[in-house]
């Protein structure tokens, strides 16, 4: 049955751009991929750690900036890909370093302190970020001579990146790595009992949602051939949180979810709904009252109930104790 | 709002679809619609500038009977929210899902240096509000047309004021620390100094900047206060500059004391000269029709973000007429927008230089009371104004363009 | 020496306006642990309020009072409706309480259009009062007087009152302070509303300084975290001094380091939250 849907669900996605038409929507399937990518990153601090960062936008954007000005100088793709996912997890690095210095809110509230000053730092120097005009690239790759230009190869790299960052993140929640990720955030106490270093944990999954971040930030970059301070903004870090949050923490599937979410509202549904700000809050506090624990935890919940009800000789089986939210896809 | 579900109205007079049923078939190239874009900011802090385009282009389109050179209109309007990913995102989609025949708009800077090489890649002309300098000098885009104003294009003759009509000898510049405000005052600077002034200090509050105290209290010992502020923090910085008790005359550029905002405003920004390519108190017929229709249609008095689009209509229609309603031919469209030539529109006679971007009236304005309303009155008007003032062109584009270290301060 | 002289004077105006905006947001955060990311947004929607009562021809004050008690009701609506569903939940508060931001920010522009408007200084208050030679503004010492006010008047609530006691027992412990009886669900009612309309009404008072504008709910709520950071969440005292220390960060880093100014507060806040999590001023560690 899971395999069947996790088959079909890969058809459609590899699909899509024969079946959806129009270059426009190919282009938002493009968006929606690499914000999910951008969103399952901060989740494996949020959902697996535990730490909620509120200044992703800042690696987001270094990653991209890094990209802009290393193409700008004449470094090729290649080169320009590695060096900003380079630059990246070394930022990443500072970043964890300061900001687990403290827990709860005072991690939030650093890694706000942080994604403000990145922000700064993008606008006002304007030597080497041209400030609010932002930096322009020109061109995309060409990964074995093959053009990304048009929306369709596009999507079809980004969807293959994507696929890549969906396996490793799920491997990774599967290894003991991620078991112990998972244990510092539930029980800190009886990990250092157990012997775990339980900063380093933390350390490595900030760089691990750090690297994952930096790819985003390369996509979105490729994607508009453009980055300007806006995306580094807190409103930008805020936008992935809500995302993460609203999709469901702690699960493979609803940063993707809560990715598709706010870019077809932003971005489609605007075109419908004049009040399309409005809508998309209003939609965050109605999940907060129907499914507090995000849409796809929310919807396994309902799926599991409503099996239930169809099948009450089993209800002691499915029914009971609701399995951890990291099981499901 | 008239509308609330949706944006996306079929802008059609009822006259007119009964016509295009009327038309024998098979339909000739007329009875397609053509089909305007807008770019626009609908929702967030930019709104208020967003919105009036929209009023403007709706108001031109409603005065035009929704048909330009026999071919119906359709406005397709895009809410970028004030983003450059969210002004590509909407391109993309008036294009490439809308086939637009051209976009107006967008509004500011960054969004259309975002969307400008795209924009040009799908050879779609673009009649913009936004000021950016080097779109239309030093890396031009050939499909833009620009009827409002480079960022510059109006500091020049308000410094040429400043400096012969007010005899000021020393100014102090303090402006939005971002490519809008560091053009604006670039040219100022360089023509206030070039008439004899001298512009002792530049000051850059950032764009967010709740209390301008630690920039006020450095203000003193000059001629004149020359300010560049745009959205929502002239208003903040005028009442704090009053409130301060400073009363060093104060100049200003476009977005200063905009029409369209006055009525929201208080006793603050009595006596403000500001520099503008367009004042609702200009008196031609076009504009008299354009300020009566903005006011029955709003209730408000329209400021440069309607003019302007309002005026752009007004060149596409020429333009149309010009290739008898081809859309089809972008080359031909894009040379016919940039031969348009009006003598009488909201902002008086244009045309347009060779990089697209407008030559036309500049006005300075001095905000008064009467009775119990502010008013913008005209105190100089300043005709055929270029982006390049009076300067050689070859010359103005071997500089560089202006920035915040550029020109430079003279010790 | 005349600038140093202003600035350090509007460096405690500044600071008495955000102390008014932060006090609540910091009464929240320390006794129900919720990040209210609404309290921008109470602040603009009082601003807002502000501005249609004084159309209506009522005085700055009473307007100023009125709004803030609209507010107050909203926020007593909110915390029913909503945030007492999610104890302990931070992300879904976290995610409730932007959406909320989302909402009102919208609901504002549709109401009161995009254009800034400005709020007029109320007339007992306008122009510059000379104290030893120099010019400043009446109104931003009226500011001051307000705050210092209402800082009493919160301290006389939190220190001598039966409220006050426990609201206190329930910062402290609020385990503890519901097995003693105390009622923690109608007190926090009382302290979001509380909060919620400190804010509205510091609207009202920031309108004549800041005027009224789409966005001015995203340019507030920053401030009022560097405050509470700064001065740590739940106490009184630690929101008033870090108020002040935010005021002159503020205004002699932009003055004497205009090179800094965009990390002139959060460079100061990045270092203190390394050095000492739990802020300044901080009782219990976040």
């Amino acid at each position: 049955m899971k395999r069947l849907a996790l088959a079909l669900s890969l058809v459609a996605l590899a699909t899509l751009p024969l079946w959806v038409g129009n270059s426009y929507y190919v282009n938002i399937g493009s968006q929606i991929l690499l914000y999910a990518i951008f969103a399952l990153g901060l989740n494996v601090l949020v959902g697996y750690a535990g730490l909620v960062s509120l200044g992703h936008a800042g690696l987001f954007g270094i990653a991209a900036y890094a990209g802009a000005l290393a193409i700008n100088h004449g470094a090729n793709h290649f080169v320009a890909i590695i060096a900003a996912l380079a630059a990246t997890i070394a930022a990443a690095a500072v970043f964890a370093v300061l900001a687990l210095r403290g827990t709860g809110l005072g991690f939030v509230m650093i890694t706000v302190a942080i994604g403000q000053i990145v922000w700064g730092v993008a606008y006002r120097w304007i030597s080497i970020t041209n400030g609010d005009n932002g930096v322009a690239i020109t061109t995309r790759p060409r990964p074995f001579g093959l053009s990304l230009t048009d929306a369709p190869n596009f999507y079809w790299a980004t969807l293959i990146v994507f696929l890549l960052a969906v396996t490793v993140i799920a491997i990774f929640s599967a290894s003991p790595f991620g078991a112990s990720l998972r244990g510092t955030r539930d029980q800190p106490r009886r990990m250092t009992a157990l012997g775990y270093h339980i900063w380093l944990i933390r350390f490595l999954a900030f760089l691990f949602s750090g690297l994952w971040t930096g790819v985003a930030g390369m996509l979105f970059l490729y994607y508009n051939q453009f980055i300007s301070p806006q995306a580094v903004a807190l409103g930008a870090s805020a936008e992935v949180l809500l995302m993460v949050i609203s999709g469901g923490t702690g699960t493979l599937l609803g940063p993707i979810v809560g990715a598709a979410l706010v870019v077809i509202m932003k971005n489609v549904a605007s075109a419908y709904i004049e009040r399309w700000n409005f809508v998309l809050g209003a939609i965050f506090v109605a999940i907060v009252i129907f499914m507090p624990e995000g849409i796809v935890p929310g919807l396994a919940r309902l799926a599991r109930w409503c099996l239930a009800k169809l099948r009450p000789q089993v209800t002691e089986v499915s029914g009971a104790a609701a399995p951890r939210p990291e099981s499901g896809l | 709002m008239t509308r609330r579900l949706t944006r996306r109205t079929l802008l059609r007079g009822a006259a007119g679809s009964a016509l295009a049923a009327s038309l024998p078939l098979p339909a000739i190239a007329k009875a397609n619609p053509i089909k305007i874009g807008l770019l626009t900011i609908k929702t967030g802090p930019l709104a208020s500038a967003g919105i009036q385009m929209e009023q403007g282009t709706v108001l031109f389109l409603k005065d035009r009977d929704h048909t330009l050179a026999g071919r119906k209109a359709e406005l397709v309007v895009g809410d970028t929210g004030g983003n450059p990913a969210g002004a590509k995102t909407k391109a993309q989609e008036l294009i490439e899902r809308d086939k637009v025949d051209l976009i107006l708009g967008p509004l500011a800077a960054f969004e259309l240096l975002a969307i400008s090489d795209y924009v040009a890649r799908q050879k779609v002309p673009l009649l913009g509000l936004a000021a950016a300098e080097d779109m239309t000098q030093r890396r031009p885009n050939p499909y833009f047309v620009r009827a409002s104003a480079t960022s510059a294009q109006p500091m020049h003759p308000l410094a040429d004021y400043a400096a012969k009509d007010l005899k000021y000898k020393t100014a102090i510049t303090v402006s939005d620390d971002f490519a809008f405000g560091y053009e604006q005052m670039g040219g100022f600077q360089r023509v206030f100094e070039d008439a004899g002034g001298r512009v002792k200090s530049k000051l850059w509050p950032p764009l967010v900047t709740p209390d301008y105290t630690p920039y006020l209290a450095q203000i003193a010992d000059a001629d004149a206060v020359v300010a560049g502020f745009a959205g929502a923090n002239p208003l903040k910085f005028m009442q704090q500059y009053r409130a301060a008790g400073l009363t060093l005359p104060l100049l200003g550029g476009e977005g200063m004391a905009d029409d369209s905002l006055l009525r929201t405003f208080g006793d603050e920004s009595v006596g403000l000269i500001s520099a503008s390519p367009y004042s609702a108190e200009f008196d031609s017929p076009a504009n008299r029709k354009f300020v009566e229709g903005m006011v029955r249609d709003t209730g408000n008095t329209p400021g440069i973000a309607a003019a302007c689009l309002y005026i752009n209509g007004m060149v596409v229609d020429a333009a149309l007429n010009q290739t008898d309603g081809n859309t089809d031919d972008r080359e031909a469209f894009i040379r016919a927008l940039r031969a348009v030539s009006l003598t009488d529109s909201p902002r008086g006679a244009f045309h347009f230089d060779h990089f697209g971007n407008v030559v036309g009236n500049i006005f300075i304005r001095r905000c008064e009371r009467k009775g119990d309303k502010l008013v913008n009155t005209i105190v100089k008007t300043y005709p055929d104004v270029s982006q390049f003032w009076t300067y050689d062109e070859k010359w103005f584009l071997s500089q560089p363009v202006y920035s915040r270290d550029y020109p430079a301060m003279r010790s | 020496m005349t600038l140093w002289l202003i600035l350090a004077g509007n460096s405690i105006a500044f600071g008495g306006l955000l102390f008014l905006l932060s006090a609540g947001f910091s009464l929240i955060f320390g006794l129900m642990r919720i990040p209210n990311l609404t309290h921008g947004s109470l602040f603009m929607l009082g601003a807002y309020f502000g501005v249609s009562l004084i159309s209506r021809g009522l005085g700055f004050w009473p307007a100023a009072i009125l709004a803030g008690l609209g507010v107050a009701a909203f926020g007593a609506l909110v915390e029913r409706l909503l945030l007492r569903r999610l104890p302990g939940a931070e992300l879904a508060q976290v995610l409730v309480t932007l959406g909320l931001s989302f909402m009102i920010a919208d609901v504002c522009l549709l109401g009161w259009g995009g254009d800034p408007i400005s709020i007029a200084t109320p007339p007992e208050l306008r122009g510059a009062s000379r104290i030893a030679g120099l010019a400043f503004p009446t109104y931003r010492l009226g500011v001051i007087v307000i705050a210092v006010v209402f800082a009493a008047a919160l301290w006389g609530l939190l220190e001598k009152t039966r409220l006050g006691a426990m609201i206190r027992a329930g910062v402290d412990d609020p385990a503890i302070a519901r097995v003693v009886g105390i009622r923690v669900s109608r007190l926090f009612t009382i302290v979001f509303s509380l909060g919620a309309g400190l804010a509205g009404f510091a609207g009202v008072i920031g309108g004549p300084i800041l005027s009224v504008y789409p966005g001015l709910d995203q340019d507030m709520l920053p401030l009022a975290l560097v405050v509470v950071i700064l001065g740590g969440s739940g106490s009184l005292v630690g929101s008033f001094i870090g108020s002040l220390i935010v005021g002159f960060l503020y205004n002699f880093g932009q003055a004497m380091f205009p090179e800094l100014a965009y990390v002139v507060l959060f460079l100061p806040m990045l270092v203190i939250l390394v050095v000492r999590p739990q802020g300044l001023f901080g009782r219990v560690a976040p």
